[in-house]
């Protein structure tokens, strides 16, 4: 098998246009409590062979069929990313991003676990673990970083974000975070709240829930102003919505620093070249819209786009893909050092189990790198607290500018 | 006469029940487990406007053919769905079965079929009503195979299109294997990973399972097409199935009848009835039940019922935004007209038939807790209380529906609250109303 380190391989496009920043810049970068990280679920298990085309594998044309996307710079071809892989057309907004040197993609990679069950992957995706945690690994590293914070009863912002109407197991833990989503509902009369206050602040598991909710929406009032109802057009725009408040309230100086979110419907096991651009195309739009609204903070920023598993390699029988092991993850903001695909590619002359890609990255290396290197958080609370058992697992080298 | 509160009563309408009505506490005080084992007896016939809410699936699947051929505005796979589901919610809002229901609910949710995939809204009414809720006081193996039967499960899991590589049509065309039914049916709908399996065994599943198929020729609800079917022997878990449509059956009843069915049942119906982390005497009293019975769902209700759990840890479990609704509906008589009902569901993030992934909804406080979800559940009964037009005493509402489950500071807020719509709003926001 030739593991080719994708990274040393050069695909780098177009100038270096970070290193032109000054010193100043690259201060404010590292100035403690300015770092933001985004983490973005994709439920469903991401067909990674479809989202990031290795269309120069040998064997890629021949294993995927009419899955195969045309190259770069034919009709409806893939997107460049530097003359060996090719991004689905769906996405030109990260493309942007890649040429400007501010998105990288991690291709094979997987978690230490090895299960089909998109149930037990999303559980073992957001725990850290090969077992279902009752916290996340977000919420352990958001602990980590500000233990006192964290678990204060009254504080006017968290620092961790939930966007969307449930938080994600990923951000579930004993980290009290805030949570965002649009507001489409009339507001409860005051007299009929506090006696619901004094009701909840006697609840042992629903009194901090409430109390993060009212602080959480004050602190969104002040940042966002009045905010327009919820727009209709189904789960695009609600991703696209929540992406946009996300950056908007992690660009704010006392905001949060931390965030998470989740988009559902991956799982494109029947006409997946009907199917996934719109998913893609949710993704890309989320991306754009997460850099508007950061604005200058989005130099200081990292997202991370990870899913459950990949796909096999083989298309089905019903033009689409069965559950896999190795797939892709997206990373982007402008503390990432970009234009590049990182991890080592296996190629498809073997496959794990004949039929899946193989895995050459733990993507807890990378998330240990993003939480390291990016975050700060310390080495011994990666290898213990946030990932379980995970010192022989070290974190992933060159994803962040100097 | 002052009526007779029993909490026992609370506990059977509340937590097996969908939410006491006014009257009902009354009602079941005087034997709160005879109350719910004559829910169960038989199954008592739904309303005639429920019925005529889903199409038979021959009816569903022409509309659904129409529907994706000719795409009519207004979309009747639409219509077909929301008239279901506005039905159905005005039956469990006003049912004098809510332990029936219930227990329909939640083999509903096990056997998950969404709109998130196959383009099934027409067939859901039909597929709740008699593949789910006609076997749910029968055996379970039939249930599992109804479903496996049914053309929103064969088209929501991508089976109806599986076909056998070496078919007579998979060699004709670029066709063949999906194993996405082959995997649930194992993973989610009987033995679980627990049950020990391999991809091999998914893949061989899968091809015992081919030709099983629905909507042609014709709107047939299924039909079994030979020229898909995968030929030869098939080896699944070391058992041997042989070619053809009766190997299917045989393997559906044998998963449906494992020993690690009966326990991830049983886990399952624990979580639901006592506790998000239930007893391990509750799944395996539950376990026992289903084991002797091979798989009686009549005989587990009752198990369920007998377990000493689900009375002493009254309030243990958050209500799902479904059940949140359903109960507010019953406390208050239903007061939003019918596309509101349907509002109300996707407000709360729960909507009927559109579960995010083929598990079904969660069944843990903290899947439905997050901060926002709590607020948007206050601002939603803001929003029921005000379409009623001559609200009722808040304190009759609180004796009618928590009765003795309400403690001293929920019964003084909304007592003291400063209009009756306001009292009403206290109590059905209230972290006691949020529970059963």
């Amino acid at each position: 098998m030739s593991h080719l380190p994708l990274g040393r391989r050069g695909f780098i496009l177009g100038l270096s246009a970070g290193l032109a920043a000054g010193r100043a810049e690259l201060a404010l970068a590292n100035a403690p409590g300015e770092r933001r990280l985004v983490a973005v679920v994709l439920r469903g298990a991401l067909d990674g062979l479809s989202a990031v085309a290795p269309y120069t594998d040998p064997k890629f044309a021949e294993l995927r069929g009419p899955l195969a996307m045309p190259g770069p710079g034919q009709e409806g071809g893939l997107l460049d990313l530097g003359g060996t892989f090719g991004l689905h057309p769906a996405m030109p907004e990260l493309q942007k991003m890649y040429a400007a040197n501010e998105a990288a993609i991690v291709h094979a990679v997987a978690g230490p676990w090895r299960t089909r069950s998109h149930f037990d992957g999303q559980d073992f995706l957001e725990s850290g673990a090969d077992k279902r945690l009752s916290a996340g690994w977000l919420n352990r590293a958001v602990l980590a970083l500000w233990p006192a914070e964290a678990r204060a009863a009254d504080t006017p912002s968290r620092k961790a974000l939930a966007a969307g109407q449930n938080v994600p197991l990923l951000l579930r833990g004993a980290a009290r975070t805030a949570n965002w989503v649009p507001r489409n509902l009339p507001a409860t009369s005051p007299e009929a709240i506090a006696r619901l206050a004094e009701l909840y602040r006697r609840d042992p598991l629903l009194g901090p829930v409430f109390a993060d909710a009212e602080s959480g929406r004050r602190f969104a009032a002040a940042a966002l102003g009045s905010q327009p109802a919820g727009q209709p057009g189904g789960e695009r725009a609600g991703f696209v919505t929540l992406m946009q408040a996300a950056g908007s309230l992690l660009a704010q100086p006392q905001g949060p620093r931390i965030a998470a979110m989740e988009l559902n419907g991956f799982d494109t096991h029947a006409n997946q070249a009907q199917r996934l651009p719109n998913l893609l195309g949710t993704l890309d739009a989320g991306f754009a819209a997460l850099k508007a609204a950061l604005g200058d903070a989005w130099r200081t920023s990292c997202v991370l786009a990870m899913t459950e598993f990949g796909r096999a390699v083989r298309i089905n029988g019903t033009g689409g893909t069965d559950h896999g092991t190795a797939g892709v993850a997206f990373l982007a903001g402008g503390a990432v050092a970009g234009g590049r695909m990182l991890g080592d590619w296996p190629g498809l002359g073997e496959l794990h189990e004949n039929r899946d890609l193989v895995p050459t990255t733990d993507l807890r290396a990378l998330a240990k790198g993003l939480l390291g290197g990016h975050m700060r958080v310390p080495a011994a609370a990666l290898d213990r607290d946030v990932f379980p058992d995970s010192a022989g697992v070290a974190p992933m080298r060159g994803l962040l500018r100097a | 006469m002052v009526p007779v509160m029993s909490r026992d009563a609370a506990v059977a309408a509340n937590r097996f029940g969908l939410g006491a009505r006014p009257g009902e506490i009354v009602a079941a005080a005087h034997d709160p487990r005879g109350w719910l084992h004559a829910q169960i007896e038989r199954l008592a016939p739904v309303p005639d406007t429920l019925k005529a809410a889903a199409p038979d699936p021959a009816t569903a699947l022409e509309t659904t053919f129409i529907q994706q051929r000719t795409q009519p505005d207004p979309n009747p796979v639409q219509l077909a769905y929301r008239g279901f589901v506005a039905e159905l919610m005005e039956w469990l809002a006003t049912t004098d079965t809510p332990f029936l229901e219930r227990w329909a609910l939640f083999w509903a949710n096990h056997l998950t079929v969404s709109l998130r995939g196959g383009n099934p809204g027409a067939l859901v009414g039909d597929y709740y009503l008699n593949t789910i809720r006609a076997n749910c006081l029968g055996k379970f193996e039939d249930m599992v195979l109804a479903s496996a039967r049914h053309p929103a499960m064969l088209r929501y899991l991508d089976n109806a299109q599986s076909m056998g590589p070496n078919s007579f049509l998979g060699q004709r065309s670029r066709r063949g294997l999906n194993e996405n039914y082959a995997r649930e049916l194992m993973e989610l709908h009987t033995i679980s990973p627990a049950g020990g399996y391999a991809q091999a065994d998914v893949t061989q599943l899968a091809r015992v399972l081919t030709g099983w198929s629905a909507g042609n020729p014709g709107p047939a609800p299924f039909v079994f097409r030979v020229p898909m079917h995968e030929p030869g022997d098939k080896q699944v878990m070391g058992r041997t199935f042989t070619e053809g449509e009766a190997a299917g059956e045989e393997a559906i009843r044998w998963l449906a009848t494992r020993p690690a069915t009966w326990r991830h049942l049983a886990t399952k119906l624990a979580r639901h009835f006592v506790a998000d982390d239930p007893p391990p005497a509750a799944i395996a009293a539950i376990e026992k039940r289903l084991a002797d019975t091979g798989g009686d769902l009549k005989a587990s209700a009752k198990a369920v019922v007998a377990l000493p759990d689900a009375w002493g840890k009254a309030q243990s479990k958050l209500r799902t935004p479904l059940e949140f609704v359903v109960a507010s509906f019953r406390a208050t008589g239903n007061p939003l007209p019918p596309p509101n009902r349907l509002g109300a569901l996707n407000i709360l993030g729960q909507p009927m038939f559109l579960a995010p992934a083929p598990n079904g909804w969660p069944d843990r406080a903290e899947n439905w807790a997050g901060p926002e979800a709590m607020l948007r559940r206050i601002e939603w009964a803001g929003t029921l209380v005000r379409r009623i037009a001559d609200p009722p005493d808040p304190r009759a509402v609180l004796e009618a529906t928590l009765g003795p489950l309400a403690d001293q500071h929920t019964r003084f807020n909304v007592s003291n609250a400063e209009t009756s719509r306001d009292g009403l709003v206290v109590l059905l926001g209230s972290p006691a109303f949020q529970r059963r």
